[in-house]
């Protein structure tokens, strides 16, 4: 029997081509009589446009085209890109328009888009590109823009209100009425962009032979770009083919679709030459999608041992001007905030604002980072504030393991009520705290003190609804080499997605891994597809790999059976080969079953027989899954400067069985890099015009590795029921608790001064200026 | 635009090219040369994507024109494999590490700690993570390459042994 594929620390097929610098990311695509596209963007908040002169650059060197919103075919000049999350009635959100129509809204948003033999001449000509601008007063500050007379971000709207959206159970005011304490604190939040190390490309060529327009983007979500793109074009889907090849990370903006999606591919076609698009990384900070800024205000319940009765808030969300993503995130904080914690009663309540600033998307973690903020950050408050230990303040709250599965009275974005199916909460927390030797550290922390250090220590907990629907599919078929061809509409852009399906299949099928040739990101592939978000795929196009996996095998065992003329019992198939147990062991390979499983002509095949060996399995599951953890950092700041060292920091994870540890430990250790970002670093700033003030690496900071300690992980394996995997999402977990942590981690060990920081990132200057306020620099020896 | 004729090996291969003077070296070995191996991630220097070495060096190819490679010697990620295909070892250790995720900065990685190992027979986990200092990775949160690179180390003195 071939070795079990599942649960191993498999190498990456995917590594190999990555290793010798034969990937192939879009900007490494080229194709013979290629043009070249450079897009003229707005730099202005808010303008409207009054009139675009191309002229000048249709005359400039080596210019093939220079394109506005009008000179874009048919649906582009006026509709705008169409939804893939429908908004609820009285939702004012919106998408963009492929081009600008009239009226831009935030600095990037492109106005037109220039095309010629070279991307140096088409950036040298869209300097003459003249668009005449009546500027209009901007707002970039969700809080201001909620003001009565604040300036419209659309001029079409009369205010700056796009939702307001409510959720809860229970009697909150009969909660806090009874409550022996109340404590109540407001969180400013922030997490800038995902900061892919690829930037968005695009190359669309249409092949004049067959018709077919290929177009290639550096995206999470091919087969919803094929979907978008065909409504665009007015054009059936099937001639359309989207690739998202080898893609340098996606992190939540690579998910929606873009305009610039739809005007390379339109512009392709207008000039019957292919076309290519690579944004620069100064593009990507004003164009491509971020999260932008919250602002919170919550309150929390306890009675006299700290257990919460409880949890009432508010937030104001910053949506920027454009979310393409719908209005997703009120119901994902809503969700998340209260945890792995038992709380009677919870409302909570939403302001989603627009702001001038690009467009918002979820990013890696998708809100969770600050409702976990907010929540963790809340129960330290309560332990400082009745002198109980923080993890005992956690340990009376934490939702018991029997107690499973728990339903909390609050609908998900897949119309459920939260069910948490698996996980076993206080555990998680227990192996963190005991890898982070949490009941020595405050020795560790006297003696640093004593010698003049702070170090501090920090715990935060999350539950993650993972997994989201509606389906994924994975196609299996044997080809006459032997080989086992593999597809799905899952796509991959570094999270391993091809070994960890080839794992599946290889046990499910019975042949060896490298014999299994995985497709990812390709609409040509596999018929449907959804893609990469919601940390997803290891559950539905796992679990679609194993359906098909076992399907296939079925036939192999059917067809082994009918060739040896023994009952299918007697087959086994391992290592590629089905045999018969008995008799001499008769053996085919399943290069041979696969060319015997297409019969021969004129003879007929066994009844119920179908050709080939080959199945395609979609899984739609139930409902969301729910991962969780517990991350617990060390910290040491330097009370001086302000920097923040990360000493330790140790995981208990928790995303159900895992297919491949290494893959999984790798997810939580780049996670919990994010999450040190937006703790300590990342800032993406503009002025009150709606100017981005942070648009390179040198204002926009991203954790390097003397940022980031190799993270110790403990993985605890509760299987998830509501797949045959029993996997539950590993993708996002490391990001969501890390700033919680590691800020916790900050204020204690300042606790000396009685400082205390309800903010992300926390900067250096921020602290330096918290210790100054309390007087800290009076307490310490001068230098 | 002035043309420029330019003359270097680039993985022990010799080309010679007319090239225009603003072409910086990372554009050159893409789309001039077709080695797409060497990435571009910010076109201002900081993440180090587009590491490549001249005269054994390690450069940003985004901050250097392609005539001032003019004569030198460039080795590019392409040019780290053995002839006969076969991983290097710091290249092996990135597989057996998982050093990578999505591979985007990889290639500029491994350039920066070739000419790192070539210098630091035994380097210490905090001389690997200086080293990689100016290598963004959003990924992996750099354990694996720290791993890698100690590992690659190791078996580099175990072979020369």
């Amino acid at each position: 029997m071939g070795t079990r594929q599942f649960g191993a620390r498999v190498r990456r097929s995917e590594d190999a081509d990555l290793l010798r610098g034969r990937g192939r990311y879009v900007d490494d695509i080229h194709l013979p009589s290629m043009l070249h596209a450079y897009f003229v963007r707005s730099p202005h908040a808010h303008a409207l446009m009054k009139g675009v002169d191309m002229a000048a650059a249709r005359a400039a060197q080596g210019v093939a085209a220079v394109l506005a919103i009008e000179d874009l075919p048919g649906a582009m000049r006026s509709a705008r890109i169409p939804t893939v999350i429908a908004l609820d009635d009285g939702v004012a959100l919106r998408t963009q328009h492929c081009l600008a129509r009239g009226e831009v809204n935030h600095v990037g948003q492109p106005v037109a888009v220039v095309i010629a033999r070279t991307a140096a001449l088409a950036e040298d000509a869209a300097a003459h590109v003249a668009v005449d601008y009546d500027v209009l007063a901007a707002v970039s500050d969700a809080r201001a823009a909620l003001a009565h007379d604040a300036p419209p971000v659309h001029c079409d709207l009369s205010g700056n209100l796009a939702a307001l959206v409510a959720n809860g159970y229970g009697d909150v005011e009969a909660a806090f009425a009874g409550a022996a304490h109340v404590f109540s604190d407001a969180f400013w939040m922030h997490r800038g962009g995902g900061m892919a190390m690829e930037t968005r490309a695009v190359v669309a060529h249409e092949d004049g032979a067959s018709g077919m327009l290929t177009v290639w983007s550096s995206t999470q979500t091919p087969h919803l770009g094929q979907r978008i793109l065909a409504e665009l074009l007015a054009r059936g889907s099937d001639t359309i083919r989207a690739i998202a090849p080898h893609v340098g990370g996606g992190f939540g903006p690579k998910a929606p679709f873009y305009p610039e999606e739809a005007v390379i591919p339109a512009a392709a076609l207008l000039l019957g030459q292919p076309v290519k698009w690579t944004e620069d990384r100064h593009e990507h900070f004003l164009s491509a999608a971020q999260e932008h800024d919250q602002y919170w205000t919550l309150a929390i319940a306890v009675d006299q041992s700290g257990r919460i009765l409880g949890l009432r808030g508010e937030m104001i969300l910053d949506a920027g001007a454009f979310a393409p993503w719908g209005n997703v995130m009120p119901n994902i904080a809503a969700v998340t905030l209260p945890g792995p914690y038992v709380v009677p009663a919870y409302g909570f309540a939403v302001k989603v604002a627009l702001t001038n600033k690009v467009a918002t998307v979820p990013v890696r973690g998708a809100g969770r980072p600050q409702a976990v903020f907010a929540m963790e950050r809340m129960l330290d408050r309560v332990a400082r504030e009745l002198s109980i230990d923080r993890a005992e303040v956690r340990r009376r709250n934490l939702i018991a393991a029997e107690a499973m599965p728990y339903t909390r009275p609050l609908v998900f974005r897949d119309a459920k009520p939260i069910t948490y199916q698996s996980g076993d909460f206080p555990r998680a927390m227990h192996m963190a705290l005991a890898s982070a030797r949490y009941d020595g550290f405050k020795d560790r922390q006297a003696r640093a003190r004593a010698g003049g250090r702070h170090i501090g220590i920090g715990i935060a907990n999350y539950v993650e609804a993972t997994g989201l629907g509606p389906f994924e599919g994975v196609s299996v078929r044997v080809l006459n080499t032997g080989k086992v061809a593999v597809a799905t509409g899952a796509a991959d852009q570094g999270q391993g997605v091809r070994t960890t399906l080839a794992q599946v299949i290889a046990d499910a099928i019975g042949c060896r891994i490298e014999d299994i040739e995985v497709r990812v990101g390709d609409t040509g592939a596999i018929a449907q597809g959804v893609g990469a978000f919601a940390s997803r795929q290891a559950i539905i196009a796992g679990s679609a790999a194993l359906m098909a996996g076992e399907a296939v095998r079925r036939q192999i065992v059917a067809l082994a059976a009918r060739a040896f003329a023994v009952e299918e019992a007697e087959i086994e198939v391992a290592d590629g080969v089905a045999s018969a147990r008995g008799g001499n062991r008769p053996a085919l390979s399943f290069a041979a079953l696969a060319r015997l499983a297409q019969g021969e002509p004129g003879a007929a095949f066994a009844a119920g027989q179908m050709p080939g060996l080959e199945h395609v399995a979609y899984f739609a599951p139930a409902q969301a899954s729910f991962c969780n953890g517990t991350h617990v950092a060390e910290v040491e700041v330097d009370a001086l400067t302000g920097a923040v060292r990360v000493l330790d920091y140790c995981v208990g994870h928790d995303s159900g069985r895992v297919i491949n540890p290494m893959i999984v430990e790798g997810q939580v250790q780049g996670g919990v890099a994010h999450g040190i970002g937006n703790a300590l670093l990342e800032w993406m700033r503009y002025d009150e015009t709606g100017q981005p003030l942070t648009t390179t690496f040198a204002d926009y900071l991203l954790p390097t590795a003397t940022d980031v300690p190799t993270c110790r992980i403990a993985h605890i394996e509760t299987p998830n029921p509501l797949n045959p995997l029993g996997v539950t999402g590993a993708g996002e977990g490391g990001a969501i608790p890390a700033p919680a942590a590691i800020v916790a981690a900050i204020e204690d060990a300042l606790s000396p001064y009685g400082v205390r920081f309800c903010e992300m990132p926390l900067t250096p200057e921020r602290i330096v200026a918290a210790l100054r306020e309390a007087g800290a620099y009076a307490r310490l020896a001068p230098i | 635009m002035s043309e420029h004729a330019v003359t270097l090996t680039v993985n022990g291969v010799a080309h010679a090219r007319t090239i225009e003077g603003r072409v910086n070296l990372a554009d050159f070995l893409r789309h001039t040369l077709g080695l797409t191996g060497t990435h571009v991630g910010c076109e201002h220097g900081v993440c180090g994507a587009c590491t490549v070495l001249v005269d054994g060096r390690s450069v940003r190819a985004c901050l250097m024109f392609a005539v001032q490679a003019d004569g030198r010697a460039v080795t590019t990620v392409e040019g780290l494999a053995a002839a006969d295909g076969g991983l290097d070892p710091l290249q092996a250790a990135f597989r057996e590490h998982h050093g990578l995720q999505c591979g985007f900065c990889t290639p500029g990685m491994l350039m920066t700690l070739t000419e790192f190992l070539r210098e630091n027979k035994t380097p210490s986990a905090a001389q690997v993570r200086e080293a990689i200092g100016g290598n963004l990775c959003r990924c992996t949160g750099y354990a694996g390459i720290i791993a890698a690179a100690l590992a690659a180390a190791r078996r580099i003195a175990a072979d020369g042994a």
